[in-house]
């Protein structure tokens, strides 16, 4: 051997804290790309921001006059899901590029175990898709949604949970996509009926039962309800508007409490990231 | 790996197929601690598919292989902490700085943060990429990218270094330049290098080259001893008086030389050697003398009987019309 020096590098020995690097690493490149694709920051605005101010008051008209109450205070939750919602695909779909320009390879041949990615992924795209809800959020004023701090808070923390199951949900159908254009299908298949079933534009009482049954199978809806619940506990609105408008998703006629609500959207995330991991972990 | 005499990649009877497509057919072979082993056929003889197994990407349909001594199939955990990997096909985040793209390395391969930051600087170094580091590598040229590859995959120093194709798509002066930096990293480290390649003259780089055509080796030693297995060297002279030396190297020297392109040709073997004699055999003056030997060209040429650019063509078209293959050269544009 004619060897002169090794450099004496340990190397990642399986631990759970080398998974943890890995994590943290995947999701900070996350969160540098986002930083760095400004024109991305702005496209993904300009479509609730269109919502709003648009479809929101332009809907306002049909409304009976003197109504008292702004109709886009009740859309306000709703276009803040969207937003999240496409964020947050947008985010998951990053993987299918990995995989088109060849990063994805990168981290395939690492010795870091694949859930780690998958995690690092899935905390990356949520933290992206949480902070562009919070540029919507910023709106709040506008509609007539006061800035309190609880408020601010409690949809913050709310935000962050839908964030988190919808990048989940996107990281499933991403883990096996080889194509690009096979995942723009997908999304048509089930982003836009998923945000129209949230309840995010109108509400989910009074409709017919065919279409109240599928709302019930929407994870988004579970995170569009409390959200809606927190807002009109701070907006002023007359109590009978509040009343017919800020109802919470039924099972059979019995209302669910807003923190069942949230521990199921929980939970649907977790089971999504479950799968997602599964499906990804798989080799030629 | 702990045995330094140890083999860096062993290979016994390894066979990979994709449907109908036998892709490598009943391969073995070892590679030596410190080695630099090449792997020459043209596209689609099986070189990226063996190397693909290698490094654990695909699992071998038939036989065994170890690398850094750990089983790529049982141990593919271990054996990926121990190889470092450049692709033909880029792997670079182009909105990360060179840096990022090493530090996003770096923390996968769990390399301690108090080396990291010293082997960054070292690598970088070596492949003259220090000075951009803070670039973004959308910004870089596809030899600085490929440098920078390079670099990332020495981050972890691994055992063994797998390089596929590490100059395609470059042009000659980048090849050369990345050559001269693989030959700088061998001084610096002890370590294995594995490439694959289908340019001819860059195998020349290589302690030993294997020749693989249609998934099976045909030929195996280092360039040197497979040209000189192959063949003789060929002479041309100019002299004052051509047919006063075509018979004068007949009836000296028992050879059968030819006019051709205006000079006296004739093939011997070790032509360095026979150069000597020549000068004192013959009484023609002699006013120029050249020495061609064999090259890899005609070494593959003898083993497969076909050039390697013919085999090119046909070995395209072959994987062309296989589903897989297609796929991933469809995602390579």
């Amino acid at each position: 051997m004619s060897a002169v020096h090794v450099a004496p590098v340990r190397v990642a020995t399986g631990t759970l804290a080398d998974d943890w690097r890995a994590v943290k690493v995947v999701w900070k490149r996350e969160l540098i790309r986002f930083r760095r694709n400004k024109p991305r920051i702005l496209t993904s605005l300009a479509q609730p921001v269109l919502f709003l101010f648009v479809l929101g008051t332009g809907l306002s008209h049909l409304l009976p006059g003197g109504s008292g109450y702004d109709f886009r205070t009740f859309m306000f939750p709703g276009v803040i899901s969207m937003t999240i919602l496409f964020t947050a695909i947008f985010s998951a779909v990053s993987i299918v590029w990995d995989r088109e320009f060849g990063f994805l390879r990168e981290m395939l041949v690492a010795p870091s175990r694949r859930w780690a990615i998958m995690v690092g992924k899935a905390a990356g795209g949520a933290t992206v898709a949480t902070m562009q809800g919070v540029i919507i959020l910023a709106l709040a004023g506008t509609v007539h949604v006061p800035y309190s701090p609880l408020l601010l808070l409690t949809l913050l923390g709310e935000m962050a949970l839908a964030a988190f199951m919808l990048t989940s949900f996107g990281l499933m159908l991403a883990s096996r996509i080889r194509s690009v254009e096979s995942f723009q299908v997908v999304m048509q298949l089930f982003v836009l009926p998923m945000f129209f079933l949230a309840g995010a534009v109108f509400p989910l009482t009074g409709l017919p039962t065919w279409l109240a049954v599928l709302t019930r199978f929407d994870p988004l809806a579970y995170a569009v309800g409390p959200m809606r619940h927190a807002v009109f506990a701070h907006a002023s609105l007359p109590p009978a508007v509040a009343a017919k408008l800020n109802t919470s998703i039924t099972w059979n006629g019995w209302p669910l409490p807003v923190g069942l609500a949230l521990v199921l959207v929980a939970v649907a995330g977790l089971v999504l990231l479950g799968v997602a991991i599964v499906r990804f972990s798989k080799t030629d | 790996m702990n045995d330094l005499n140890g083999a860096a990649v062993t290979v016994e009877h390894l066979g990979k197929s994709f449907d109908d497509l036998v892709a490598v057919d009943d391969v073995s072979f070892e590679v030596a601690v410190g080695e630099s082993f090449g792997f020459l056929g043209p596209n689609g003889a099986g070189k990226s598919t063996t190397i693909n197994i290698l490094c654990t990407l695909l699992t071998p349909t038939l036989g065994h292989a170890t690398v850094a001594g750990f089983d790529v199939v049982r141990q593919a955990a271990d054996v990926r902490r121990h190889i470092g990997l450049v692709f033909q096909d880029p792997t670079l985040d182009e909105y990360l700085t060179a840096e990022e793209n090493l530090r996003f390395h770096a923390e996968l391969y769990g390399v301690p943060r108090e080396t990291a930051e010293q082997r960054l600087r070292d690598v970088l170094e070596m492949v003259e990429l220090w000075e951009r580091r803070a670039s973004v590598v959308a910004t870089f040229s596809g030899g600085m990218r490929r440098r920078l590859e390079i670099a990332r995959g020495l981050l972890h120093s691994p055992r063994v270094l797998f390089l596929d194709e590490p100059t395609v798509g470059l042009d000659p002066q980048t090849r050369a330049h990345i050559w001269e930096y693989i030959e700088e990293l061998r001084r610096r480290e002890a370590i294995t290098i594995f490439l694959t390649t289908h340019y001819m003259e860059e195998a020349e780089h290589c302690d030993r080259i294997a020749i693989i055509d249609h998934g099976k080796i045909v030929a195996m030693d280092s360039p040197d001893a497979l040209k000189a297995k192959v063949g003789r060297d060929r002479i041309e002279l100019r002299t004052a008086d051509d047919d006063d030396a075509m018979s004068q190297l007949r009836d000296r020297l028992d050879l059968e030389p030819t006019i051709a392109e205006g000079a006296v040709r004739f093939y011997v073997r070790d032509g360095d050697a026979f150069v000597p004699r020549l000068f004192a055999a013959l009484t023609v003056p002699i006013l120029s003398v050249s020495l061609a030997h064999p090259t890899l060209d005609d070494v593959f040429m003898h083993y497969t009987g076909r050039t390697i650019r013919d085999s090119e063509a046909s070995s395209s078209e072959r994987l062309a019309s296989h589903p897989f293959v297609r796929r991933r050269m469809g995602a390579r544009r």
